[in-house]
């Protein structure tokens, strides 16, 4: 188990090297940092002064060093919009998107099992038609455009919620629902699935033989397999609320890490750019080794591959 | 190549199935698609909602009632339904804060959102299923490398993918199709390499290689026509998904630029006026939600029709 673990971290920390080195080159060869950093009407002169300030005129090699090494350190450059180092302000951003995060699923998961379960046991109900309407309509609705139309009705038209901005429980409501249409259409239809899947397997027979009562065979027999499944999806529905939260933290002006990376775009702060990516990526590969831990002790089957 | 002496083994499906000899003209042929098709009403009408889009598109500058870029001080934000004194065309969906028709402009911009939606997808399954193929026939270190990728690619948003690139390359509409094609290529790399490593264990490859055929010939002729019908369904449903993809780079302002035009563009363009003009926000993305549901909904008939299985059970239920 243990070993296991320190399998996966290592792999998680492979990956983010790679990132790194990819980021790197993807800046220093793609483009020319001191562009990718300054407007396009930027002068001459400008363009050099940056590029003997920052070092991008020393050879590639030399320049990855110390790359590595300051990232070694943690230490990604000062931002040049902040005048601060970039890590910090990135990391600091981290909680209110993580808290963004947590009241999605918190909306999203239970109501998604709850949904799944019910679809699966009465085919065609009411239930089983609202799942497939959801699924249908968070697969194909641009979340942006549902927040907005959120905003409409709650904060203009009925004046119930605040607009936009971070503050009480009232901020976080709009958001987190336009974020939680799309995680709660997938994750009930593959509970559905796997339930009914699930359910048709010769254990289940076995239990109903043995005389256990229905939701007994149900929620404590069948639901414990099929949980594996919908963990795993959960996982990925909660690492993809990161694509739908740099857009919603824009609507809504929620001041995360999504907005934090497209206001540094936008400033062409390309030492924010990066400590953003890295920061969000080593948020999806804990997510993802979480996943995998809690994977390994609700299978046994996975610990010894 | 012939594979002469090699006897042909006899299809026993006719002889198990008694009767179905007699009805399966009718129900493959391509006729017997469109029936189930009009059998179908809300898969009918996603049809014919992207009929009438395509055709839409196609022929914007007879079907839009306005110029999309000809606005005027005089008519800006007028809300839908707006006649103007002088006995014009009315302003059907209101106009923009530029005084410009926002049913034209809905219309025109419909040529960039389903250009970029099909040509994206065009070119991130040619890159997927080429490198899926090479992956899951030919194995071994280039096998590693290609699922490495496609591991590293999961492992991150692919929006933030896309916003980083394009930050890179500079937004344009050409930038903007490459940009979905990187970020969703390995959707069907995975697939691909998972149905040829299914296939690689089935006799008729090694009936192939036994006769002598070359790598080529096998991928080509025996391989890829079994990958059609999977990879057309996951095709179709990732038009949709580029379509919202494209919408939400341009509402950022990263993908589309002005003076060319997108709904998702559209959106982001009325977004300041959210309180004051909600026309401005309501139907670009009303346009953009019957588009990608009718395009899901046409994917979800697509794999029932094209899945052996399915498609019979489907076509038995509707007689």
């Amino acid at each position: 188990m243990t070993r296991y673990i320190i399998k996966r971290i290592a792999h998680g920390l492979l990956l983010l090297a790679v990132l790194a080195v990819v980021v790197f080159f993807a800046t220093h060869l793609l483009g020319d940092p001191a562009s990718l950093m300054l407007r396009p009407e930027a002068t001459q002169e400008q363009r050099q002064a940056l590029r003997e300030d920052l070092g991008f005129n020393d050879p590639l090699p030399q320049q990855f060093a110390r790359f590595v090494g300051n990232l070694a350190r943690g230490d990604l450059g000062d931002s040049i919009w902040q005048g601060a180092p970039a890590l910090p302000i990135a990391l600091e951003r981290l909680p209110r998107t993580l808290y963004l995060a947590a009241v999605t699923m918190v909306l999203a998961v239970p109501l998604a099992i709850v949904l799944g379960i019910v679809s699966a046991l009465r085919p065609r109900s009411m239930a089983d038609r609202l799942v497939s309407v959801i699924s249908l309509i968070g697969a194909s609705v641009a979340d942006f455009w549902l927040a907005l139309m959120l905003i409409l009705l709650f904060a203009v038209q009925l004046r119930w919620l605040p607009t936009s901005g971070f503050g009480g429980l009232s901020f976080v409501i709009l958001p987190a629902l336009a974020l939680a249409v799309r995680p709660l259409g997938r994750i009930s239809q593959v509970v559905r699935s796997t339930m009914l899947e699930e359910s048709a397997k010769s254990y289940v027979t076995t239990a109903r033989a043995k005389g256990l009562a229905e939701p007994v065979v149900t929620y404590v027999h069948t639901l414990k397999n099929a949980a594996i499944p919908i963990l795993t999806l959960t996982g990925d529905e909660a690492a993809a609320l990161l694509n739908g939260a740099v857009v919603i933290e824009t609507v809504f002006g929620w001041p995360g890490i999504g907005i934090l990376l497209i206001q540094a775009i936008e400033k062409r702060d390309l030492p924010l750019i990066e400590a953003c990516v890295l920061v969000i990526a080593v948020m999806v590969i804990t997510l993802n080794l979480l996943i995998d831990v809690a994977y390994s002790l609700l299978d046994p089957r996975v610990r010894y591959r | 190549m012939s594979a002469a002496g090699v006897v042909k083994p006899a299809r026993g499906s006719v002889e198990a199935f008694p009767g179905a000899e007699r009805r399966r003209p009718a129900r493959y042929s391509r006729w017997g698609y469109l029936r189930a098709l009009a059998a179908d009403k809300v898969v009918l009408a996603a049809a014919g909602f992207l009929l009438v889009l395509i055709l839409a598109a196609l022929f914007a500058g007879v079907v839009a009632p306005h110029d999309p870029e000809q606005g005027g001080l005089a008519l800006r934000n007028k809300p839908p339904l707006t006649v103007v004194k002088d006995g014009g065309i009315p302003y059907f969906l209101g106009t923009d804060a530029l005084g410009r028709d926002q049913l034209s402009r809905l219309i025109y911009g419909a040529r960039v959102s389903l250009a970029v939606g099909l040509l994206s997808v065009v070119l991130s399954g040619a890159i997927g299923v080429t490198l899926g193929l090479i992956s899951g026939y030919y194995r071994g270190p280039l096998d590693d490398l290609i699922m490495r990728l496609v591991d590293l690619q999961m492992a991150f948003p692919s929006l933030l993918m896309a916003l980083l690139v394009l930050y890179l390359l500079g937004a344009s509409i050409a930038n903007v199709i490459l940009v979905l094609a990187i970020t969703r290529w390995m959707v069907y790399a995975r697939v691909t390499r998972g149905l040829v490593l299914m296939y690689r264990e089935n006799v008729f490859i090694e009936a192939a290689l036994a006769t002598g055929c070359s790598d080529r010939r096998i991928i080509l002729l025996h391989l890829l026509p079994n990958l059609l019908s999977p990879i057309l369904v996951l095709a179709t449903l990732e038009i949709a998904t580029m379509i919202l993809t494209e919408a939400s780079l341009s509402f950022l302002g990263l993908g589309i630029q002005p003076p060319q035009s997108s709904w998702g563009l559209m959106l982001g363009q009325g977004r300041a006026y959210v309180t004051s003009a909600w026309w401005l926000v309501t139907f670009p993305g009303v346009v953009i939600l019957l588009t990608a549901l009718s395009v899901n909904l046409v994917a979800g008939w697509v794999r029932v029709v094209t899945d052996p299985v399915t498609r019979w059970r489907y076509f038995a239920s509707e007689s």
